[in-house]
């Protein structure tokens, strides 16, 4: 590592000599020029950067190429060829550099360009971030099925990884190890359920208010108000979840004598639901907004009352902006982990009943993840095919809502939404 | 221009503000002339003043509106018309900042009292507006749903059978009997204007309030909404906002000419056109400025 | 002719009433939301500020040769289980590094153990009757009293209640948001600059652009999974190391940064672009010399409002390994950190129960640096909003 550092250092420090060389060669030598008289497409300025460019530009790249093919292929190449490669192509860049300082040369034109290429390679690492997603899910996801039939994850109904470690560690033949998702995703369809309950109405009804009753000034402090909620750190919501409110569950679900666990759902599940408020009550509240005045006018003019006018009017036209604030919320549920990392249970429970502890995806995954396991073992790689079932479920919860904020922005022609 | 604003100057018909000045207020009075038209007093309205905020949109308004006849609300944009329209069904309490003296009085009650519904008011008053506004439903629910809400039927059968006079009345029934459950937003312009009239009518509204209700569709709508207007006059009691004076010629019965946020000239259409009593209506008409 | 007004108002009256009724639903949800926020910040406030107060004992030490053996011979044996352990263990430590002060003695105020601050702040605790007595005697004498405590932000993380610290945790969330933010806010901005002034309209810039839309709504976890997958097991980055920790959550960061950044930039009106082509500059010089400094406030608005996102994340660091015991302050890129929410969660799942109050004071200190954050960029956005 150390040496590493070293040559990295040497390099840089190397080619930022370079680079200085060049931005003042090349502007000299094009300044002598302009003061000879010749009239040139570009200032000296930029035949200078121009000159620093072609002598880092290709020598990063050649640096960069080189260290990916010796760190990833495996190539024996000494690194300290590489060093030397990357500057010889630096001070040839250095040269041709200082070549193009001519008068018929774009100076300019070739800066822009390379501009325009690295502008375009930066937009390209979020499509990159993508497909790095997808592709390291679906690469560890396929070879836990070599492992464990696909069939058996998604229908099977006992997730029981204890015995995959040993197999791992080449001790038994992990054949008493289940990995039966079916447990898993109740749970996890049990505490979105509960959090969408708490937050569709709470947020749909809040956006009402704000934007249909509230003066002015309620509704420029409720709002940040609101946003808050959704500012406060996932660790804090799951502290929250198990320290304060699952014992008032209990407490609850004990004077109606019933008995429930610590790590029941309905904690997580509501405090999940008050963080997912502010996601549905803003964007609601921007398209009740932008259903048209005249719509109300219209309803009103039939001798509506106002409560009327807003349930089978206004909530109706904006009904598929809310059903696409819901769907994004409920995709946030879904994928959420560090309050029912901390509130909801580790046991996989395929029940019906909120007040027994029940486990969830992203709890598996997690517990898949930390600890001293082996990363072969077919319980780490089994978080990697549960990530992707939830990545496959996300992903079409958003891209419905994003189709149905569309219509409706179509519909109604507008534009901020 | 009106030198009498501290005086009550009631313009009936056939009256401009300054013959009437000296005489008492023909207050309930039906205007008579060789007409078999009804001339029964619908709405009453005197000394309206409005402002928006500080600044004064209608001053000294009085007028006697008269029941199924079409009275036009003719004069330059900006003039207080459509917001003279707007307070007989007070759809202008939906604007913070206006601010209402005066009377307008229908049926014997103070429109703008403290005991007033306006939803009650708003139930009598029907309003169909410059564009289209057909509810995000379907042809079907767009005219059953306010009589439903009222409780003016009870029964599906009566609930058909209203849609499908309103459409029928609205002459629109032909155009969509076969389609009454697809969306109102999939008609045309024409016909969802006429949609908007079918649903103002089938709750049996006293008086319709139409706000430049032609202003924009095309010409052959336009016509097709103006002979629905000749028609519908047998029945409702129309008040017509229009900056289009052809039109006003050719479907109203009475005409009043705003300038300003005040009454010049209201009179009998013909009356009005033919000979105008102030030299403003001439101007406006000739279309020496507007 | 309809029916009278009195009639119809008569009818009214029951629908008039269910109006009202949505409406104080419709308030009362708000109100619920906002006393939920009220309930929050309380329970938070009475867990966490007792974080910032810890008892303290006045203990005279006497550095004998024996103490430098067995530490429990320096202090009056009474004092023994009132005294934290980590301060008798750092005796011998002590006197080994300076032989010189054997023999000596002095009076310090040193922390108490975590059963003696719970019971000083009315907590449960373990501390016998006996104990107890002993606390109460010294606490009449002005020996056992509860100060500020500045071991909190002095320390790092401890196995033992009362000598455990944030401070590791704040300069990991420090390194790893350089990380974050060397790596989000140029490509993002970049990415921005070009979808917005350069792309052209196609096939594969809408594909960048729902792709991005997409990236944000992705569960964070995801992200995890990506880091540990590509970062750590295919590039061999260093596990729990703030570069890790920072690239991931940099990828996390980067569509806040290019949606709030190409929103500024669209606020910028076309009418200055078209008067700076007039003057003959090359887009790239108008973006440079006159887009990008108007839009300035708004990306640093965003930015800011990204990295507080980022503060507070935990799951994706989890997955990368930052959650981790880290006792001492970090020094490199490359060696294992922490970071405030991970610290959070680790405390959390302590069993002792001095150490809920230390998770709460660790959020009461996240939240508090998360909503000046905030604040800031709203303040920023309010400064420099412009109306075309």
């Amino acid at each position: 590592m150390m040496q590493t550092n070293q040559l990295l250092l040497i390099f840089c420090s190397v080619l930022l000599i370079l680079g200085l060389i060049a931005f003042f060669v090349g502007r000299s030598k094009a300044a002598n020029l302009r003061a000879s008289g010749t009239s040139m497409y570009a200032q000296p300025d930029q035949y200078a950067w121009f000159a620093v460019l072609s002598t880092a530009g290709p020598a990063v790249l050649v640096g960069v190429l080189g260290a990916f093919v010796l760190l990833l292929l495996g190539a024996e190449i000494h690194p300290l060829y590489l060093l030397s490669a990357s500057l010889v192509v630096a001070a040839a860049g250095l040269a041709v550099g200082v070549v193009q300082v001519r008068a018929n040369f774009h100076a300019r034109k070739a800066i822009e360009r390379v501009i325009r290429w690295v502008l375009a390679g930066a937009a390209l690492i979020s499509i990159f971030t993508t497909f790095g997603i997808l592709f390291s899910i679906i690469a560890e996801a396929l070879r836990f099925f070599q492992m464990h039939s696909f069939w058996e994850f998604i229908t099977g109904t006992t997730w029981n990884p204890g015995a995959s470690f040993l197999a791992a560690a080449g001790r038994g033949d992990g054949s008493g190890a289940q990995f039966g998702s079916v447990p898993l995703f109740a749970g996890t369809f049990m505490i979105t359920l509960i959090a969408m309950l708490v937050a569709v109405p709470i947020g749909l009804a809040s956006a009402i208010y704000m934007s249909e009753y509230a003066p002015t000034r309620v509704r420029t402090i409720a709002k940040p108000l609101l946003e808050i909620l959704a500012g406060i750190p996932t660790v804090v919501y799951g502290f929250f979840a198990a320290i304060t409110v699952a014992p008032i569950i209990v407490n609850i679900a004990g004077f109606f004598g019933l008995d429930a666990s610590y790590n029941n759902a309905v904690a997580p599940g509501v405090v999940m639901g008050i963080m997912i408020i502010p996601f549905i009550s803003s964007l609601s509240d921007d398209v009740i907004n932008a259903v048209p005045d005249s719509m109300r006018q219209g309803s009103l003019a039939l001798g509506m009352t106002k409560g009327e006018t807003i349930r089978d009017v206004v909530v109706p036209a904006a009904l598929p902006g809310v059903i696409s604030a819901s769907l994004l919320g409920m995709s946030r549920a879904l994928g959420e982990t560090m309050i029912v990392v901390m509130a909801a249970g580790m046991r996989p429970n395929l029940t019906a009943n909120p007040l027994e502890d029940m486990t969830t995806v992203t709890v598996r995954i997690v517990a898949a993840l930390t600890g001293d396991q082996e990363f072969e073992s077919a319980e780490t790689l089994s978080a990697f095919a549960l990530g992707l079932v939830l990545f496959a479920v996300t992903l079409s919860l958003n891209l419905v809502s994003v189709i149905m904020i569309r219509r409706f922005r179509e519909k109604y022609r507008v534009n901020n939404l | 221009m009106n030198s009498m604003n501290s005086q009550a100057t009631v313009q009936t018909p056939g009256q401009s503000a300054e013959r009437v000045e000296q005489q008492t207020p023909a207050v309930g009075q039906p205007y008579t002339r060789n007409s078999e038209a009804s001339h029964d007093l619908s709405i009453r309205v005197r000394d309206l003043n409005l402002w928006y905020g500080k600044s004064q949109a209608l001053s000294n308004i009085s007028i006697d509106l008269f029941q199924k006849n079409v009275t036009a609300l003719i004069g330059p944009s900006g003039c207080g018309k459509s917001t003279f329209l707007r307070c007989l069904n007070r759809m202008n309490d939906l604007i913070p900042s206006v601010n209402i003296s005066g009377l307008v009085e229908m049926d014997g009650r103070d429109v703008n009292a403290a005991k007033m519904d306006e939803v009650a008011l708003r139930r009598r008053v029907g309003m169909v507006f410059q564009k289209p506004n057909p509810f995000p439903k379907s042809i079907y629910e767009n005219i059953a749903y306010a009589p439903r809400m009222h409780d003016m039927v009870s029964r599906k059968a009566d609930q058909d059978e209203l849609v499908e006079k309103a459409l029928r009345d609205s002459g629109l029934w032909n155009e969509v009997k076969d389609k009454l459950h697809e969306p109102g937003t999939s008609l045309s312009g024409g016909q969802q204007q006429r949609l908007c009239i079918a649903r103002a009518i089938a709750v049996q509204p006293d008086v319709i309030l139409m706000d430049e209700p032609t202003s924009a569709l095309d010409p052959i709508s336009t016509a097709t909404i103006e002979d629905l207007m000749d028609k519908l006059k047998e029945q409702f009691t129309i008040v017509t906002v229009t900056h289009n004076m052809q039109q006003a010629a050719r479907v109203a019965d009475y005409t009043a000419f705003f300038h300003l946020g005040e009454i010049i000239e209201y009179n009998d259409t013909k009356v009005m056109f033919s000979t105008p009593a102030q030299k403003k209506t001439e101007d406006y008409i000739s279309g020496r400025y507007g | 002719m309809s029916d009278s007004f009195d009639q119809i108002s008569q009818q009214l009256k029951r629908r008039h009433r269910k109006s009202a009724r949505l409406k104080w639903l419709s308030m009362g949800a708000l109100g619920l939301a906002g006393l939920f926020l009220l309930w929050f910040f309380t329970d938070m406030l009475i867990k966490g500020l007792p974080a910032f107060q810890q008892a303290y004992v006045e203990t005279e030490i006497s550095y004998s040769e024996e103490a430098s053996t067995d530490a429990r011979q320096a202090i009056d044996s009474d004092l023994i289980p009132i005294v934290s352990r980590t301060e008798i263990r750092s005796i011998p430590r002590l006197l080994r590094n300076e032989p010189d002060l054997i023999g000596s003695s002095e009076t310090l105020w040193l922390l108490a153990n975590s059963q003696v601050d719970q019971y000083l702040k009315g907590q449960r605790n373990k501390l016998s009757d006996e104990e107890i007595a002993t606390v109460d005697r010294l606490v009449e004498s002005g020996q056992v009293t509860q100060k500020f405590n500045s071991t909190f932000f002095t320390q790092g993380d401890s196995k033992t209640a009362e000598s455990a610290g944030i401070l590791s945790a704040v300069v990991g969330t420090i390194m790893t948001m350089i990380v974050t933010l060397a790596i989000a806010f140029p490509i993002g901005v970049m990415t921005a600059i070009y979808l917005e002034e350069f792309a052209p309209d196609n096939r594969f810039t809408q594909l960048i652009e729902i792709n991005i839309n997409n990236l944000a709504a992705i569960p964070s976890i995801l992200f995890g999974l990506l880091g540990l997958a590509i970062f750590i097991n295919f590039f061999g980055v260093p596990r729990s190391s703030p570069l890790v920790g920072g690239m991931t959550l940099a990828l996390m960061t980067l569509p806040v940064i290019i949606i709030s950044t190409r929103t500024a930039l669209r606020s910028v009106p076309e009418s200055i672009r078209h008067a700076a082509f007039g003057l003959g500059c090359s887009r790239w010089q108008v973006v440079k010399d006159h887009v990008l400094p108007l839009a300035m406030p708004g990306i640093m608005t965003g930015s800011i409002i990204g990295l507080a996102q980022a503060m507070g994340e935990t799951a994706p660091l989890i997955i990368v390994g930052m959650v981790a015991f880290i006792p001492d302050v970090g020094a490199s890129f490359t060696e294992a950190a922490t970071v405030m929410p991970a610290q959070v969660f680790t405390w959390a799942s302590e069993p002792e129960k001095a150490f809920v109050e230390k998770t709460a004071g660790g959020i009461l200190l996240l939240l508090t640096i998360l909503i000046s954050l905030n604040a800031s960029a709203v303040i920023l956005r309010k400064k420099f909003e412009r109306r075309w």
